[in-house]
């Protein structure tokens, strides 16, 4: 029997019981007891509306009118070959492949890094690394405050386990590439994943989200990291999933003394999207880059929202997010900045900047700054544009056509925060698909 | 080569050019002086095509061609380079990349075949060493933080590449110390052969000192006022517009 939830508070609270005895029969007591924990956060919270503050310009009425189920056939519906046409041109790295959020063992590859390094499904995880596990998961990641994370917590099946010893440097990157398939009806896949580099270590991981159909299901994901002192971790996001899907996601990280980490969001697909990109610079002397670009087209909806939190002295904080909208689409930035008391000779800078495509795109763009000491330096701006006229006709008049003048326009854009990923085969696959993308918008007429 | 027959030309409602007229043969220089607003620069970006700007009446044969009827990028092509006033910045955009394009899209509509990257490497550093600009030009964004006169240098240096038929040049000359004048010049003076044609925008006669034209013109509120040789410069210079 599937297990249904028809849209109300009450189903995806009373549903987990069935969830527990079901798809969970054999997970360790503690997990159960997590699960259990969380949903009753998700009791008290129900899904946000539009009078919370945090979700003010995302209207979240057709994710409460919808009705989605968990997944049932395993992951029959997608073939090595399918899979293989996800990877990235030029990058030799492991790559463990998830289907409606289970391990796809079929589909991965076995990672022997040595050196300590664990690349793992979390399930696998929890019952070979319990102990470790159990001292990170659901630690960071508040489910008594955020209704997405509770349910997450709650439902959660699978997603990747990296670890990283102390004084290890992993020079590979991992690809964890998330698939959906059409089940024929509404999907509710909760990936989680957890990420620890230990103290002095380095790694990379690109978490990949694709959809083998362009349906309709409700993804929520959720990523932990966790990064030691004097740690260095790069990480991706990239979202290319069904035009028709509800894609809400977490990357919260807590970042120890010294410790270095860029971040990378890429938002492409989905109908209504939330990425929440949440940093805590908890130790001293921690550096914090988050990129994001988001192109969105026809009706999709993207809500950027990021949460920089600094709890501790002379730590910088830099965002740079970029949007390109065309179409009917809306696009959100909402750039909090929160910096503790104790948290002086703060340095945190925002910047979002945004092309409109069409008259009928949208953005609204918000930084909110909390500052709770004297000794910091922080500054926003945000800009709000169509392509820059003067721009084009200084192109063309050199001899370029305005079809390759847009697409030059549009590169220099989307490169100001593409050109920060470290990979280079990631970074020229994902301009491809920008460029791709949008050449459609100019066939389509549209994209001035 | 171009013939420009009684053009008016309006932008917002309000007429700028007034029936202008001007003709320039192959292999000839003609320089084009007046007071600010009086409409040299909007000639200037009528002729490389901007769409702002309204023709009204009159008409502008570019090798027997209709050039009111072609896109910026064609009449580039064509051979019609503007070295703009004001060039514009285009940060994220490399320099080198620019031209690249350009020089390409250009050979393209020759039937002619891209210049690979290193033969386009050698050519651009032949030619940056003639105008004194430093290479690290090239890896920089589109004037993005240039100065003034790296701004006017890098005009010539794109001319130079792109060999024009016919150059406007709409004061390059101003901002620059004489060094940069000297250069400038002597950029503009090394293409000049039987074949290419220059327009020479400026407020002052010091540039013509340099770029010796074979005519000038006066042009005063959006028309030709006057016309004669390169001595009609001096005697600009000698009483001002004020007579006109
Ligand atoms: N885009 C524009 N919009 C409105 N007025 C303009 C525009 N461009 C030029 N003008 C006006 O046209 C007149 C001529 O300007 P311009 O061609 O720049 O003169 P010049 O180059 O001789 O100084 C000026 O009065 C100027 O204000
Ligand atoms: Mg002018």
């Amino acid at each position: 029997m599937a297990i249904v939830f028809d849209g109300t508070r009450e189903s995806y609270v009373e549903r987990l019981s069935e969830f527990l005895d079901s798809e969970q029969k054999n997970a360790p007591e503690w997990i159960t007891t997590l699960r259990r924990e969380a949903i009753s956060g998700f009791a008290e919270l129900g899904f946000p509306t539009l009078s919370d503050e945090e979700w003010r310009f995302t209207n979240l009425e057709a994710l409460r009118r919808g009705s989605f189920s968990i997944a049932e056939n395993g992951i029959s519906g997608v073939s090595k070959k399918s899979v293989d046409s996800y990877g990235f041109p030029g990058l030799d790295c492991p790559r463990l492949v998830f289907v409606n959020g289970r391990f796809a063992p079929s589909l991965s590859d076995t990672v022997d890094a040595g050196k300590g390094i664990l690349v793992k499904s979390l399930s696998e995880a929890i019952s070979e690394q319990g102990d470790l596990v159990k001292d990170h998961l659901a630690r960071y990641a508040d489910y008594e405050k955020d209704a997405f994370i509770s349910l997450n917590t709650s439902y959660f099946e699978d997603g990747v386990f990296v670890y990283v010893p102390d004084g290890t440097v992993f020079e590979q990157p991992v690809h964890v590439l998330h698939v959906s398939t059409d089940e024929g009806r509404p999907l509710f896949i909760n990936p989680r994943n957890l990420i620890i580099v230990g103290q002095s270590s380095v790694a990379k991981v690109i978490e990949h989200y694709v959809s083998a159909s362009q349906s309709v299901y409700f993804s929520n994901v959720v990523t932990e990291v966790v990064c030691g002192e004097n740690a260095n971790l790069e990480h991706y996001r990239l979202e290319f999933e069904s035009q028709k899907a509800f894609n809400f996601s977490t990357l919260r990280v807590n970042q120890q003394k010294n410790s270095n980490i860029a971040s990378h969001s890429v938002l492409c697909g989905g109908a209504i999207v939330r990425n929440n990109v949440h940093p805590v610079l908890a130790g001293e002397g921690c550096n914090s880059d988050i990129y994001g670009l988001f192109i969105s087209e026809g009706r999709q909806h993207m809500d950027n929202f990021m949460r920089v939190e600094h709890a501790s002295p002379h730590c910088d904080s830099r965002q740079f997010y970029n949007g390109v909208l065309d179409g009917r689409s809306k696009g959100v930035f909402h750039g909090r900045i929160l910096v503790h008391e104790g948290a002086e000779k703060t340095d945190a800078k925002q910047t979002n900047r945004n092309l409109l495509l069409s008259d009928t795109a949208q953005i609204d763009t918000k930084p909110q700054l909390e500052i709770y000491n004297d000794d910091v330096k922080c500054t926003h701006g945000a800009t709000i544009g169509q392509m820059d006229e003067e721009a084009l006709f200084y192109l063309r008049s050199r001899g370029i056509s305005v079809r390759q003048a847009k697409i030059i326009m549009l590169q220099a854009f989307t490169g100001e925060t593409l050109e920060h990923m470290s990979i280079d085969s990631v970074r020229e696959a994902l301009e491809s698909v920008v460029m791709k993308w949008f050449e459609q918008r100019l066939e389509n007429g549209k994209g001035r | 080569m171009l013939e420009v027959k009684n053009l008016h030309v309006q932008v917002d409602d309000k007429e700028i050019l007034k029936g202008m007229n001007i003709t320039v043969a192959p292999g000839e220089v003609h320089s084009i002086m007046g007071p600010n607003g009086s409409g040299k620069s909007t000639l200037a970006q009528v002729l490389a095509g901007k769409e702002a700007y309204e023709v009204t009446e009159g008409e502008v044969t570019f090798q027997g061609k209709d050039l009111l009827d072609l896109e910026p990028e064609e009449r580039a092509c064509e051979g019609i380079f503007l070295a703009f006033q004001y060039p514009v910045e285009i940060p994220g955009v490399a320099n080198t990349y620019l031209l690249r394009e350009a020089l390409n899209a250009k050979r393209e509509y020759r039937d002619e075949k891209p210049l690979k990257h290193v033969e386009f490497g050698k050519l651009a550093r032949e030619k940056m060493k003639a105008l004194g600009i430093d290479e690290d030009l090239l890896k920089r964004s589109v004037n993005t933080g240039f100065s003034g006169g790296e701004k006017k240098r890098n005009e010539i240096f794109q001319m130079q590449i792109l060999e024009p038929t016919l150059a406007v040049l709409d004061e390059t000359d101003s901002g620059l110390d004489i060094d940069a004048l000297k250069i400038v010049a002597n950029g503009v003076n090394s293409m000049r052969d039987s074949g290419r044609s220059f327009i020479v925008i400026t407020h002052y006669q010091r540039l013509l000192n340099y770029i010796v034209p074979d005519f000038v013109h006066v042009m005063v509120d959006g028309k030709i006022v006057r016309s004669g040789g390169k001595e009609l410069a001096h005697e600009l210079e000698e009483k001002g517009y004020a007579g006109f």
